[in-house]
């Protein structure tokens, strides 16, 4: 049928690539050209704007840093998850499901949610004060100490972010076979082998998957940082904010903008070539 | 030595019982078929003696040696999964190493072992290729070459030709067969095809519903059953079971009178191969309704009655007999099986 009519399946996915066209594709020539131009010429005045400013190299450096120390951490946990739920029998549905409600709170929330843990006043202290371990009031979250600020806004981020990981993870393992695990098993694995060199490879599309969205979206990390840092520990996002709302500069905020696409592309890329999964090579 | 002793294993999935105090010896270097309809627990047996599952109670030892606290690869055998589980993400040739290199075997040694293993089962021409790239078959082979490899004392397989097309079944058979007798393996194999248990096994144990129901030479089984279930589980045709009346220790089949055990009431039910019958004339045979006569080419399939029960039997292809004939047979009397009516269970052959 489609043969006499090859036009059809064109017209079908027309309205989505349309969409996507108009909501996608014209706002992203639209802010490159904002990023790359000045008062309608080519230029790179807008980046060397934002390079020079004070903040930029801290924000790349705080985001990369960031990236870096917390994603590895999700995975890491989210496969320790997703290994013992395996285990599970019944209950696990209720394990699973409150695993994943940070999934449920929006990042802004979460944030508030750990500032009124951190903050001076906050719970944190209360409990160390009870203990006796502090005498008066400890700040966390200012920028005279920036390595507990980063350590708070880290346990924010693998709090809030490590379930999408985990279901991930979760679905990854339920696709493969108990039987490869088994064989292992009696061919003389311990767990430890089977982990490293049954389970891992065979949950590498997974895997993948879940490195390539989380690393993504810890480039765009900011209302969390935002809640518990303000300005305090600038990263991307957040300079891109406030050079469109505070400075008023579009243009910057626009070459921050492609900055994080390039660099979240670049991530993409690197997991695709670093974890390339070979089609024949899976269950 | 590596004679196994399962002794008294139950196993329970909550308040169902899927194995009710199963007992079997296996000798060394046998190879024993547990034969039984899907969901009789020969799976749950298999895992359990692997390992991989712990049974409710009972034990089970290999050379004497109680091994059910053991880990599994602590037990020194080898197991054919039913859906091969070859590794996906090794070649053919670091599958079947596997079980080398976890015992930290050098590698003179694994590549020596994988050769011989490869070479038995001929995948030689595979061993760089990765298992999704063969066929059913050939994935069947590395399982059993990975198996082999180890050199294990016991071999355990489940249905590993269940998932081939019928004509590599046939040929696989024939090789397994081949491949382990040369290697002396103590082997056990699941599988609920009974002409598979009848052409590999030294012997085959029936399972049916978490129980034993005969153990024996596939011979004996198929001549002998002991239960009903047996006889009809066996064969194919399975075995006729036609309950007849008795009178004075004898049954009538015809012009000829038939002894029966001593010890029955008024009814018996007689076990009848398809095949133990020939062709006599009427009123000298027992008479059988033919209502359906199939012409198979090796030999002629006639469906029908005797004494208003339903029955199958096998003649030379040469008689000829037509759908709705009224014919005589002559039986067999040295292949009947008397059965008793209420228990289903099987009298020891009678001579008469
Ligand atoms: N893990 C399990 N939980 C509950 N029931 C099970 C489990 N494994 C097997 N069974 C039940 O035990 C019975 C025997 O299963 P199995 O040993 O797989 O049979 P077979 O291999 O003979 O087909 C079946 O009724 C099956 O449903
Ligand atoms: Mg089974």
């Amino acid at each position: 049928m489609t043969q006499n009519r090859p036009w059809i399946p064109y017209l079908l996915i027309l309205p989505s690539v349309a969409f996507l066209a108009l909501l996608f594709v014209v706002p992203l020539v639209q802010t490159i050209w904002l990023a790359l131009s000045d008062n309608g010429a080519p230029s790179l005045a807008n980046a060397e704007r934002m390079v020079t400013d004070i903040n930029f190299t801290r924000s790349v450096r705080n985001t990369f840093l960031l990236t870096i120390v917390v994603v590895p951490v999700q995975i890491a946990i989210a496969l320790a998850m997703g290994t013992m739920v395996a285990k599970v029998g019944r209950g696990r549905e209720t394990i699973l499901w409150i695993w994943t409600i940070p999934l449920g709170i929006s990042d802004l929330a979460a944030g508030l949610v750990w500032l009124s843990i951190l903050q001076n006043t906050g719970y944190f202290n209360s409990l160390l004060f009870s203990l006796g371990v502090i005498g008066r009031q400890a700040s966390w979250l200012s920028y005279q100490t920036p390595v507990a600020l980063f350590i708070a806004i880290a346990v924010a981020e693998i709090w809030r972010g490590t379930a999408i990981v985990m279901v991930i993870i979760v679905a990854g393992l339920n696709q493969v076979p108990k039987e490869f695990k088994e064989a292992a098993e009696i061919f003389g694995a311990g767990p430890w082998t089977r982990f490293w060199r049954i389970t891992l490879p065979l949950i590498r599309p997974a895997l993948q998957s879940a490195l390539i969205l989380r690393t993504v979206l810890a480039f765009e990390v900011f209302a969390v940082v935002y809640a518990l840092g303000g300005r305090n520990f600038p990263v991307l996002v957040g300079e891109a904010y406030n050079w469109q709302n505070q400075n008023q500069n579009y243009s910057v905020a626009a070459v921050y903008a492609v900055l994080i696409m390039i660099i979240s592309l670049a991530a993409t890329l690197i997991y695709l070539k670093a974890l390339k999964v070979d089609p024949e090579r899976l269950p | 030595m590596a004679n196994i002793v399962i002794d008294r294993i139950r196993k329970s999935f909550g308040a169902f019982q899927a194995l009710k105090e199963i007992s079997l010896t296996i000798n060394d270097g046998e190879f024993v078929s547990l034969l039984g309809p899907s969901g009789c627990g020969k799976t749950t047996l298999l895992r359990i003696i692997a390992g991989l599952e712990t049974s409710t109670s009972g034990d089970v030892r290999i050379g004497d040696r109680s091994i059910i606290g053991l880990a599994p690869k602590d037990r020194g055998l080898a197991m054919v999964f039913q859906n091969y589980a070859v590794f996906p993400h090794m070649t053919v040739y670091e599958n079947v190493a596997f079980g080398l290199r976890m015992q930290k075997a050098d590698d003179a040694r694994v590549k020596a072992q994988v050769e011989k293993a490869a070479g038995l089962l001929h995948i030689e021409p595979y061993l760089d290729r990765y298992p999704n790239k063969l066929s059913g078959g050939q994935r069947q082979r590395v399982a059993v070459a990975r198996a082999l490899a180890v050199e294990p004392k016991v071999l355990l397989m489940d249905e590993p030709l269940s998932n081939l097309d019928a004509l590599l079944r046939l040929e696989m058979r024939t090789e397994l067969k081949t491949v382990l007798q040369s290697a002396g393996t103590t082997t056990i194999y699941v599988t609920h095809d009974q002409t598979e248990a009848m052409g590999l096994s030294d012997r085959i144990a029936v399972m049916h519903n978490g129980v034993v129901e005969q153990v024996g030479h596939p011979v004996e089984i198929y001549n002998h059953p002991a239960t009903r279930f047996v006889g009809g589980f066996i064969g194919n045709p399975p075995m006729n079971f036609i309950k007849v009346p008795v009178s004075n220790g004898q049954v009538v089949a015809g012009a000829e009178q038939l002894a029966v055990p001593e010890d029955v009431g008024n009814e018996i039910v007689l076990g009848l191969r398809g095949e133990a019958v020939e062709l006599a004339p009427l009123p000298q045979g027992i008479e059988m309704k033919v209502r359906v006569a199939e012409p198979m080419g090796s030999h002629l399939l006639l469906t029908g009655s005797i004494h208003d029960q339903p029955v199958r039997v096998i003649l030379p292809a040469s008689e000829t007999v037509k759908s709705g004939d009224t014919i005589g047979l002559k039986l067999d009397r040295k292949r009947i099986t008397w059965l008793s009516p209420e228990s289903g269970k099987s009298f020891p052959a009678v001579s008469a």
